[in-house]
Parts: C-alpha cells; structure tokens; sequence
C-alpha cells in the first residue's frame, strides 16, 4: 500500500448561492487543480461527493458532467454518496485510489446546492435517511438531535448553557473564516433565547442550510514534492458505521461509528488522541461536538462539556475544535463537508489558514452520516 | 394490519429481540418469531418536542424513544407521543393511529412503506 498525499485544496464561498451544483463543482475543482500545479490530464481519478443533487435540484451525473466541465477526460469518474459523510467517503475512496496503486493522481470534489428549497423541503430529504419505523412519525434529523441532547444533559447533568458554548465558539472562530456561510459572533444569551426547534436544542444549536463546494488533490507521498512545497500526508484514515435505526442503539450518546472509525485511523497512523494538535468534528447540531469528541477519545465520556465551558477546545486553548468555524458557522452543503473539513485541516498543516491559525502538525477530520449512521475519520500529518 | 405496521418486534434464533425486525439479526441469526408490543407498557429513555417538521407531519410533534422490558431484556422503540409533558422515566403505553403524517406530501413514495402505527400515551 503506497503512502497518499494530499498536495490542494480548494472551497468555494459557503452560504446563499446563485450558482447550480455544476458550476459550484468546477469552481472548486478549477481552484484546487491551480493550487496543486496540476494540469487536468494528469487527473486519472475524479469523485465527487454529494448527496442528493437529484432530489434537490433533478441533476444527476454529476461526476461526468464535472470530468467533462473540467477537461480530465477520460478519466475514470465516480459520484461518492455516504448522505452527510459523502465527503468524508470521499476522502477514504480517494485516499483508497492512490494508496492501492490504481490512480497517480485523484481529483475529489465535494459540493451540494440546497437554499433554493424551503426548510421543511430540505428537512425531509435529509430525512429521508431514516429507517420506515421512524420515517412515519415525522422523525427528523433535528429530532434525533433533541432526543440525544436531552438524554446527554440528563445523564452526565450537564447544564444546559454548556451546548451554547460550542456554539459560541464555532461561531467566534467562523468570523475570521472567509468562506463561512456567517461571519459573525452570537453570545449565550442569543443561543438561549432563540426559537426551540427540537426541545431542549434551539436554532442556534443547528447549522444552516448550505451551498457550496470544496476539493482535495491526491497523489502518492513520494510524487508530491514534485507539484508543490505545501503537502501533508494522511496518516491515518478509518471508516465505519453504526445502527440504521438509532434507537437501536445501546446507548444513544456513544457514537459507535465514531468510535470505530477513530480507532481505525489512530492505529493505522500511530497517533494517539493526545497527539492531535486540531480537530474538525461535525457540529450539525452542538450535541454532535461533545459526542464526536468523546468518542474519538479526547475527553471521557461525560467530560466534554466541561472542556468546552473551561475554553479547551477554543482556538487558543489545549485542542482548537472547529478553527474553521464547523458545520455551525461555516455552513453544512452536505456533500462538500467533509471534503471542506479536510480543507481547514489542510490549510492548518501548511501554516495557510491565516488569522484562524494555530500550531499544529497533526490533525483531525471526523465527518459524519445521518445521525452517525455512517462516519469517518482521517488523520492528516505535516509532511513538509 | 400487516406485520409491517403493527408495533411488532422481531426475536432472532440467538435470543435477541429488536424493533423493527431486520432480515439478519445483529449477531448474524436469522429472525425466528415475532413478539407484539402493543399491549405492553414501556418507560421513557428520552423526548423531545420537534417545531420545525417536514410536510404532513404535525407541529409541535412531540416524541420519545422508549423502552419496553421483554423476557428480561430491553427493547425500544421511537414514536410519536399523544402529548408533551412527559419526562425521562415516565412509563407510556401504545395508542393505535391510523395515520401518523400525511403520505406523499414528503419526499417518499406514498406506496413504499406504511403510515399507521401507535404514538405512546402517558400511563396515569
């Protein structure tokens, strides 16, 4: 199995856009071929991660449609769809392509187009990931948010302020974020005192509704400083999923597929949870921040809260969560997630991130699907 | 009413019980009897009060997992509940609705699957 390096890395503006999905993709796909010295010929493999561009805006095809739009034919093309996770399962086919010797060189670009449909539109075919037993009670992913949350605040007697701190948080380090889809801090109160939308969480707890694109570079390790200086390695990489019904689950504050695919990627690269230096985890709702970073070890079971409250998990604190300004404030077009998550961490490794930069050799991307239906996790390593 | 939409768990040839019941049990065996929940009393694990649903669900859509003890093992279910003021630990029972959101005003085909069922109701 070869080394893989990721060698670019692009993203368009998340937020309102007026773009389509396709033109959305080649903007990122253009982009990071620049940042990667990359001609399109030299492009063997192409993904691209996305959820649902056929039910949101009746376009499917989208990764021939972007092989063409991109000049990179005849490349082999495939479209990723793990729901939230596309990017995320983005990465792992990727990192798959070059590491099993099958690409030289493997293009992958995430992107989503959802703010034309109402919310209650796009609720429902996000919530179409839900099990028949579920779907007809009206069961969200909001929902499973609200149902979790209460459980997590009633077992470890967390206060309820405690999930406004992310918030606060992601939303402080979004500001310095020129892609996030908001650019502005929010204080506790605003948090506590917007609207409910599945009790105890409120809209502040939720990430918004999102276009937007993203995209990552691959090659082998030992060809990368033959495109550019700027270079990280994965190290580790896992993938795994959990229960399609999550009431199924034993206990539905542990994310198994969290859990599983952060071992996976710790032990394939060596690495320990104290040794990551950032995280981008997938804040789609606050209660995900604590579960996501419990279940990849940074803190026990139960603690995470009191980290965030003590400021540990603040840009300047012992490990910065979400420099980007997470799902949160940055925006969540769900296929380009994940690939956007490895952006930020890519960005962070090659000193490139600008006033939101932290010290850090190693980082960590975890991206999840449906409710941690389906989740992985990847490791990335300074190379330079 | 059909298996299908009947509040009916699946019991596996290993012992385990799950709700809905899936083709291959977790550990691998294979379904060999059905147990209904219908009439049974459960407890519950968590709610929640959801404001913000998608079309032909009702707003607010109160609804909770629960979890039913059965030959000493728990099994849960998640459901709409008739109410809200319920709380963690509260125990409910099963109340039969002939339709639980409106089929075909969402994303799913109306045929595809079944849209009674039974919200949980507060046991006195």
């Amino acid at each position: 199995m070869r080394d893989v390096a990721v060698i670019g890395a692009s993203m368009t503006k998340f937020g309102q856009r007026e773009e389509w999905l396709q033109e959305l993709l080649a903007q990122a796909g253009i982009d990071c071929l620049q940042d990667g010295n990359v001609a399109p010929k030299e492009i063997e493999h192409l993904y691209v991660s996305n959820m649902a561009s056929g039910e949101f805006e009746g376009q499917t095809g989208a990764s021939n449609a972007l092989a063409h739009d991109l000049g990179v034919l005849p490349a082999f093309t495939q479209r990723v769809d793990q729901t939230s996770s596309s990017g995320g399962a983005g990465i792992y086919t990727a990192w798959q392509s070059i590491a099993s010797g099958t690409s030289d060189m493997t293009l992958l670009v995430g992107g989503e187009k959802m703010t034309h449909r109402s919310t209650p539109e796009t609720t429902d075919i996000i919530a179409s990931v839900t099990h028949p037993a579920e779907y007809k009670h009206g069961v969200t992913l909001p929902s499973f948010a609200g149902l979790t949350a209460r459980l997590y605040l009633d077992t470890y007697d967390a206060p309820r302020e405690s999930l406004a701190t992310v918030a606060v948080k992601n939303h402080r380090n979004g500001v310095n974020n020129p892609h996030a889809q908001f650019q502005k801090e929010v204080d506790t109160e605003t948090v506590l005192e917007s609207p409910i939308v599945a009790d105890p969480l409120r809209l502040y707890d939720f990430c918004p509704i999102t276009d937007g694109s993203s995209a990552l570079l691959f090659c082998p390790l030992e060809d990368a400083a033959q495109y550019t200086d700027n270079y990280v390695s994965i190290a580790g990489i896992g993938g795994a999923t959990d229960t399609h019904v999550v009431h199924e689950r034993t206990d539905p504050t542990t994310m198994g597929g969290v859990v599983e695919s952060g071992q996976q990627a710790y032990e394939m690269s060596g690495y320990y949870p104290e040794d990551i230096d950032v995280a981008e985890l997938h804040d789609m709702f606050t209660i995900l921040e604590f579960l996501q970073s419990e279940g990849l070890g940074f803190f026990e079971p139960g603690q995470a809260w009191k980290a965030t409250q003590n400021g540990e998990t603040a840009s300047d604190g012992q490990l910065p969560i979400n420099t980007s300004g997470g799902l949160k404030s940055k925006g969540h077009p769900l296929g380009a997630t994940g690939v956007a998550q490895g952006y930020e961490i890519y960005q962070q490794l090659t000193d490139d991130a600008g006033p939101r930069q932290v010290e850090a050799d190693v980082g960590l991307a975890c991206n999840v699907g449906g409710f941690g239906n389906c989740v992985t996790t990847v490791i990335m390593e300074d190379e330079r | 009413m059909t298996e299908r939409n009947a509040l009916t768990a699946t019991r596996y040839e290993d012992g385990s019980i799950s709700y809905p019941g899936h083709p291959v049990g977790a550990n691998g065996s294979e379904p060999v009897d059905t147990i209904d929940l219908s009439e049974q009393t459960a407890t519950v694990v968590t709610w929640t009060t959801s404001t913000a649903t998608p079309p032909g669900v009702r707003e607010p859509n109160h609804l909770a997992i629960v979890e039913f003890e059965i030959d000493g093992q728990s099994v849960r279910a998640i459901g709409q509940l008739t109410s809200d003021g319920v709380e963690i630990g509260d125990s409910v029972r099963p109340v039969y609705t002939e339709q639980l959101r409106e089929p075909g005003a969402g994303i799913r085909e109306p045929e595809s699957q079944s849209w009674d069922g039974y919200r949980f109701e507060p046991v006195e």
